[in-house]
């Protein structure tokens, strides 16, 4: 299997790499948040990657660390994928911001902040996306209630 | 019945209630208050094959203070509630509401931090449609249901609710 970005990767950044796995072709790094936006740059400017396709975040409670931010990267010049996650805890929910480095991050990101309440430091307008301002809580966090309701306006009877 | 044989054929009578329901049943101007997949099968309702215009409804108002029926049309979320209690306010009296699909009428399956759970906890509902989405069949049923029901109104009523 080809495993050139990942060698790649962890050639650049050894201590920061945590964990690499492929998967019939699914190059997937673990990489530690402090280098997250250091290895969106070496993607964009050195493995030719131009394409942010999502960044999102899985809540593992009541795993240690709790949150997963994942993006996936793609290269239309080289057709390939990469897939970058890393650690966040419970008790500090914040990364570095990607919207410097990718522009389309930048909704992806507001969207993490609305859902599940992670920070990025550096963002440029980190406003909830989804719900309404007013609203409490981050919804898709495995502990928020699953049947709180946080009407805008007053219900009939 | 008196009236006509004492004037011929230039003449009908019959009760205000009945002249003003029939005008009003046949001709309801409709808010499409369109916001999820239901939207297909109620623009399917409205095209040739199921022709909504056999029953005097096809006419959209896309202004809520020129229409009759306000149909939801779709899942409605917190977020949206105010723009629907808003647009129900702004309608005239006489107006109706039918609720299309179980996600208006109920929540349908988005049992969730973020859905309605029926509109009829914002607003006053006539019809429920129900169906994920509801056939165009159920639709044709329902407005003829509502024909029925603005025929049992008065126009004494003091509207409503």
């Amino acid at each position: 299997m080809n495993s050139y970005l990942l060698d790649a990767f962890k050639a650049r950044f050894p201590e920061d790499t945590l964990e690499t796995s492929s998967f019939r072709g699914d190059e997937t790094v673990v990489i530690r948040k402090e280098a997250l936006k250091a290895a969106a740059l070496f993607l964009r400017d050195e493995l030719g990657f131009d394409f942010l396709m999502d960044l999102t975040a899985v809540d593992y409670l009541p795993r240690q660390p709790r949150f997963e931010l994942v993006c996936h990267f793609y290269s239309s010049k080289h057709n390939y994928r990469l897939r970058l996650k890393c650690p966040v805890t419970a008790e500090d929910p914040s990364a570095a911001s990607l919207t410097p480095v990718w522009a389309g991050a930048n909704w992806f990101e507001r969207e993490v902040w609305d859902m599940f309440g992670i920070r990025f430091e550096g963002h440029p307008d980190l406003r909830r996306l989804l719900m309404y301002d007013g609203f409490e809580g981050h919804p898709l966090r495995k502990d928020y209630p699953l049947k709180k309701r946080q009407p805008r306006i007053a219900h009939r009877d | 019945m008196g009236l006509e044989t004492l004037f011929g054929h230039s003449y009908l009578t019959t009760r205000l209630d009945e002249a003003v329901n029939w005008a009003r049943k046949y001709s309801f101007f409709q808010y499409p208050f369109v916001t999820a997949c239901c939207g297909m099968e109620f623009m399917s309702t409205w095209a040739s094959t199921y022709d909504i215009a056999r029953f005097g409804a096809e006419y959209p108002r896309f202004s809520p203070r020129q229409a009759d029926v306000l149909f939801v049309v779709g899942t409605v979320n917190e977020k949206l509630a105010p723009v629907l209690k808003r647009v129900y306010d702004q309608m005239c009296e006489p107006k109706w509401v039918v609720s299309f699909g179980v996600c208006a009428t109920s929540g349908g399956f988005y049992d969730n931090y973020a859905t309605v759970q029926g509109i009829d906890k914002i607003i006053p509902v006539d019809i429920y449609i129900p169906g994920c989405p509801p056939r165009p069949e159920a639709v044709l049923d329902a407005l003829v249901k509502l024909q029925e029901k603005v025929s049992r109104e008065s126009v004494l009523d003091r509207k409503y609710r």
